[in-house]
């Protein structure tokens, strides 16, 4: 005896039950509300194809909408809620959307709402609160998702009789098989007809498959089929909701399989009749099923309608069980085979049903063309059988038409996948057409079409399948038309007078049934999304406690506040020790590549847009690299350490890029150079000093006097050899020091000694900023956005003029120097703060000339300035604009000045 | 994911390896202007086998050849490129 809840009232279910099964046996027929119309619906399957019986199971962020009541197995505490009703499900005040259902027909929205966007926001309020299914969780998932890889020579998906047989001769031929079942045993079909092979067979057979070496995986989905013979299954290991018995609720498997076969059976079809939708109107071999798997008879007085010799196998099963065959509905024109004891009607087709909200009380039909009606609490209805083809067309296959089951079934295939069993020959079948009311003869259930909206779309036009899909939303929901697609088919090829082949088919698409957005992020969900690569420094950084700031993959110090001090407070005060004293921050993120061999000046000479050989061994320049179109795509310095070795470095962010395009350009355009590139970002760990102490501090650090201005020398700190590079970002005096990572600690320690003892301070990247864009310097994701030229950036007078340089040749495309480009300027607030990210706007109401890339204040002076980039801005210092941010704001008058706020002539940094 | 074979490692997943480009869009570094730009913009985008350059970036890092049917994703050849192929 398991307890569970439905709604907030107490109910108890049997061991094995399925939450379906459970409310059955309580006698619960009303479990949902419709998609459109809020109509009551029951249940209606006994698989994961059930269009009707969704509810939401769990609570907090473990509760999963959209559950199908036939896919989850009860356990103890289950709570379950039924969705789309309010106040509760048995008044749903939506309810009088099905009055006004001839409203409501396909086309709906857009027939609708082609009014003014403000009509559609206000109508769309309340469509979304009418339509639609449960609600997502809005609490975290306390779960863990997990991925596992595999491989096998033989992937089986489906354990039913065609499935564990296949699994058996393969594992026992000494193949490594996996056999999956998304049931939580094993059977499939003999679990509903077990005297075709009992519990028994399966047992063994399933035993000797293991003692083979077959895994078997219950509870198990194939969800796609991708390509190279790649299935990916997702494995339940905890029911919805359920808390998970070692943390992990779902597992993702990716199985690369050296052959796939699919044993998945079929799924059988309603039939459209008025109120074909009602509870208790059931598939057939869902009443098998619940009768023979869970000992629940769902209705006591029965009629059966069928096309086809199956659903008498239902009709004796539910006789065995106690209740009674009221009718069968035989839409065969002929009885079949041998008497089988029931009240039989030939040529007899469904017409309509009457009854409550909860349950059928009538069923009436068309006997030999006469109308009949019977008292009855249950329609068991098959329609035929559809062969679950979605993996074998998921892995590009094809499909033949059976005109004897008047289904689709696999033919050929480029991948290594064959079908065998129910899905490959399904049964035989009489085709039947609907006779009467399209309006209230529903074909997709979950979405609410009916045969009419197929009618209306054919009416208005829409004659591709494709067309019609998405025209009325057949087949969109989230059963995506496992039990809909033929009938809609079937009606359109009515329509357009061809055979159902020629009617054509939508795509299938994965997943076969619907997967978590957990699993799919697996361990990369939470804080584990991106991965963080730690600075070598980064214990003596967190020892002080800064203000993180992600760079790359990297999180670096935004600033060191004291205190009580804001960011802005700290990065100024940080900013202020650079400009008057000295300052000392961590730059190990920067890309940095060793560049050696004969060929490396030529090399760099490609990958650079500037000169590089006229170095001399132990000078250092900036640099700038293109793209193939001529934009510039990143920026750093290039240096000669030796004749025939020199360092490159370029931008934190477009790290990764960079050692892309120099591996690309050395091994597929350049494999004839005698070079060699060496990607040695992480090897060194880097800081920099600088402010007018800097070369105070460095003397006195390696006991000989400091490099000069973009001059590199190596040297020894703390007992460890480092390298010295005199660069200035900040505009100030300024070295870079690089070392070792792994000795990196020592180094940074007798350093950061140095600068106290000097009065100085750390900084971080705020305080960098700050000083850069005081300073006019550049920055990959800001000023060099992807779109600059070097001209756009005052840069073309460094081009390397003998060519060369990848980039070159695009460069010279004439609208590239055409005027009317924007270009780099910088801007002087004379009226207000100038807002980040700001436009730059000649007045009120006009169109951008251009935008704000980065704003900051005068660090000594104070003031508001900025880098932007300004259509001619060259041509236009003295002019006057308006920065102006809509979205928060702010707006500030500027003026258009040189990008240079601080000592232009570079005579803080020189010797 | 397709299955790759890497003629250094062997048969392994897509998701270990980056596509670069085509063949046909490689800009050769002496190309002049017109033909850079129609290298870059006038791609090919046959329905059937083409020639591509991906990296096993996650792997042995080197680069190399694909010859892929863009509609199956057949492979019928993957072969070595760079200084070592030249030797």
């Amino acid at each position: 005896m398991i307890n569970f809840s439905f709604d907030g009232k107490a109910y108890t279910a049997q061991e094995g039950d399925t939450l379906a099964a459970a409310l059955l046996r309580n006698g619960i027929g009303l479990v949902g509300r419709s998609f459109k119309y809020h109509r009551p619906r029951g249940i209606m399957t006994a698989g994961v194809e059930e269009p009707n019986a969704l509810v939401t199971v769990g609570e907090g962020g473990r509760a999963e909408p959209n559950t199908r009541a036939t896919d989850v197995f009860v356990y103890e505490g289950l709570v379950a809620k039924s969705q789309n009703r309010w106040p509760n499900l048995s008044f749903d005040v939506g309810a009088v959307l099905g009055l006004a259902a001839p409203a409501l027909s396909a086309g709906f929205y857009y027939k609708t709402f082609f009014g003014s966007a403000k009509k559609w926001m206000f109508y769309e309020y309340f469509i979304r609160k009418a339509a639609g299914l449960g609600n997502a969780p809005t609490q975290a998932d306390p779960d863990r998702f997990s991925h596992r890889a595999a491989f096998c020579d033989v992937l089986i998906v489906g354990a039913g009789p065609a499935g564990l047989q296949a699994a058996l001769d393969a594992a026992e031929a000494g193949k490594r098989v996996i056999l999956v079942e998304q049931d939580n045993i094993l059977g499939a079909s003999l679990i509903r007809d077990p005297q075709e092979l009992d519990a028994a067979w399966i047992e063994v057979t399933a035993a000797r498959i293991r003692a083979a070496g077959g895994r078997i995986l219950p509870r198990t989905t194939a969800s796609g089929y991708w390509e190279h013979d790649l299935v990916t299954l997702t494995q339940r290991l905890s029911e919805p909701g359920q808390v998970p018995a070692n943390s992990v609720a779902q597992r993702l498997w990716h199985v690369r399989a050296g052959q796939v076969i699919l044993a998945t059976g079929s799924i059988e079809r309603p039939m459209a009749f008025a109120h074909n939708d009602r509870p208790g109107v059931m598939l057939s071999q869902a009443v098998r099923s619940y009768v023979q798997r869970f000992g629940v008879v769902p209705g006591k007085r029965v009629v059966i309608a069928t096309n086809n010799d199956d659903a008498y196998k239902t009709a004796q099963t539910l006789k065995d069980a106690g209740a009674q065959i009221v009718a069968i509905l035989d839409a065969r024109p002929a009885p079949a085979g041998a008497n089988s004891g029931h009240r039989v009607y030939n040529d007899a087709v469904p017409l309509l049903t009457k009854g409550a909200r909860h349950c059928l009380k009538s069923v009436s039909a068309l006997v030999d063309g006469k109308t009949m009606e019977w008292d009855a609490d249950l329609l068991a209805v098959s329609g035929g059988f559809t062969p679950v083809v979605h993996l074998h067309m998921q892995a590009g296959g094809t499909l033949d038409w059976n005109e004897d089951a008047q289904a689709f079934i696999p033919a050929s295939s480029r991948q290594n996948v064959t079908t065998i069993g129910r899905a490959a020959e399904p049964q035989a079948i009489f085709k039947m057409v609907p006779v009467s009311s399209p309006k209230k003869s529903f074909i997709d259930f979950q979405n609410d079409v009916t045969l009419a909206d197929v009618d209306l779309a054919w009416a208005e036009g829409y004659r591709s399948v494709e067309h019609l899909k998405r025209y009325t939303t057949l087949g969109m929901a989230t059963d995506q038309g496992k039990l809909s697609n033929m009938a809609a088919l079937g009606r359109l090829a009515e329509k357009q007078g061809v055979a159902i082949p020629e009617a054509g088919l939508t795509t299938f698409r994965p997943p076969y049934t619907p997967v978590t957005m957990g699993l799919i992020a697996g361990a990369g969900a939470k804080d584990a999304g991106a991965h963080v690569r730690r600075l070598a420094l980064y214990d003596l950084h967190a020892a002080k406690n800064p203000i993180w700031q992600p760079l790359g993959y990297w999180f670096r110090p935004r600033a060191y506040p004291n205190g009580g001090e804001s960011l802005a407070q700290a990065a100024m005060r940080e900013a202020k020790a650079v400009r008057n004293n000295v300052g000392m921050t961590d730059v190990s993120t920067l890309a940095k590549f060793e560049v050696s061999g004969p060929d490396a000046a030529a090399f760099l000479e490609i990958i650079c847009a500037t000169t590089v050989s006229k170095l001399a061994v132990g000078r250092g320049r900036y640099t700038f690299m293109l793209r193939e179109d001529g934009f510039v795509f990143d920026d750093g310095t290039v240096w000669r350490l030796d004749e025939n070795r020199y360092l490159l470095t370029s931008s934190t962010g477009g790290a990764d890029r960079m050692a892309t395009h120099i591996s690309y350009v050395r091994q597929y355009l350049c494999p004839h150079l005698r070079v060699s590139a060496v990607n040695v970002q992480e090897h060194h760990a880097g800081l920099a000093i600088a402010g007018p102490k800097a070369k105070a501090v460095v003397d006195a650090l390696i006991g000989t006097p400091a490099p000069r201005h973009m001059s590199t020398e190596p040297a020894t700190i703390a007992g460890t050899p480092v390298l010295v590079l005199a660069a200035s970002y900040s505009g100030e005096r300024a070295f870079e020091i690089y070392v070792d990572a792994n000795q990196a600690k020592a180094v940074w320690a007798a350093c950061e000694a140095h600068v106290q003892a000097e009065g100085g301070c750390l900084y971080g990247l705020e305080a960098m900023e700050f000083l850069r864009i005081e300073k006019g310097h550049l920055v990959v994701g800001g000023e060099v956005d992807g779109r600059m030229t070097p001209h756009d950036l005052a840069l073309d007078k460094m081009l390397n003029k003998a060519g060369g340089y990848i980039g070159a040749s695009g460069l010279v495309r004439p609208a590239l120097s055409e005027g009317g480009r924007r270009q780099l300027v910088g801007l002087e607030a004379i009226e207000g703060d100038i807002p980040e990210g700001s436009m730059l706007i000649p007045r009120e109401g006009a169109s951008p000339q251009g935008h704000v890339s980065a704003a900051a204040f005068r660090i000594i002076e104070g003031g508001s300035v900025a880098l932007g980039q300004l259509v001619d801005g060259f041509s236009r210092h003295g002019e006057i604009l308006i920065a102006s941010s809509p979205t928060r704001g702010q707006k500030a008058r500027v003026r258009v000045v040189a990008p240079h706020f601080y000592d232009p002539a570079g005579e803080r940094y020189r010797d | 994911m397709m299955l790759i074979p890497c003629p250094h490692c062997g048969p392994r997943a897509q998701s270990e390896f980056i596509y670069e480009r085509t063949v046909d869009s490689v800009v050769p570094l002496d190309a002049p202007s017109q033909e850079a730009m129609t290298k870059l913009f006038t791609r090919n985008n046959p329905r059937g086998v083409d020639d591509e350059i991906w990296r096993h970036t996650y792997g042995c890092r080197a680069w190399m050849i694909l010859t892929r049917h863009r509609v199956t994703n057949e492979i019928s050849g993957c072969r070595a490129i760079g200084p070592e192929a030249l030797l």
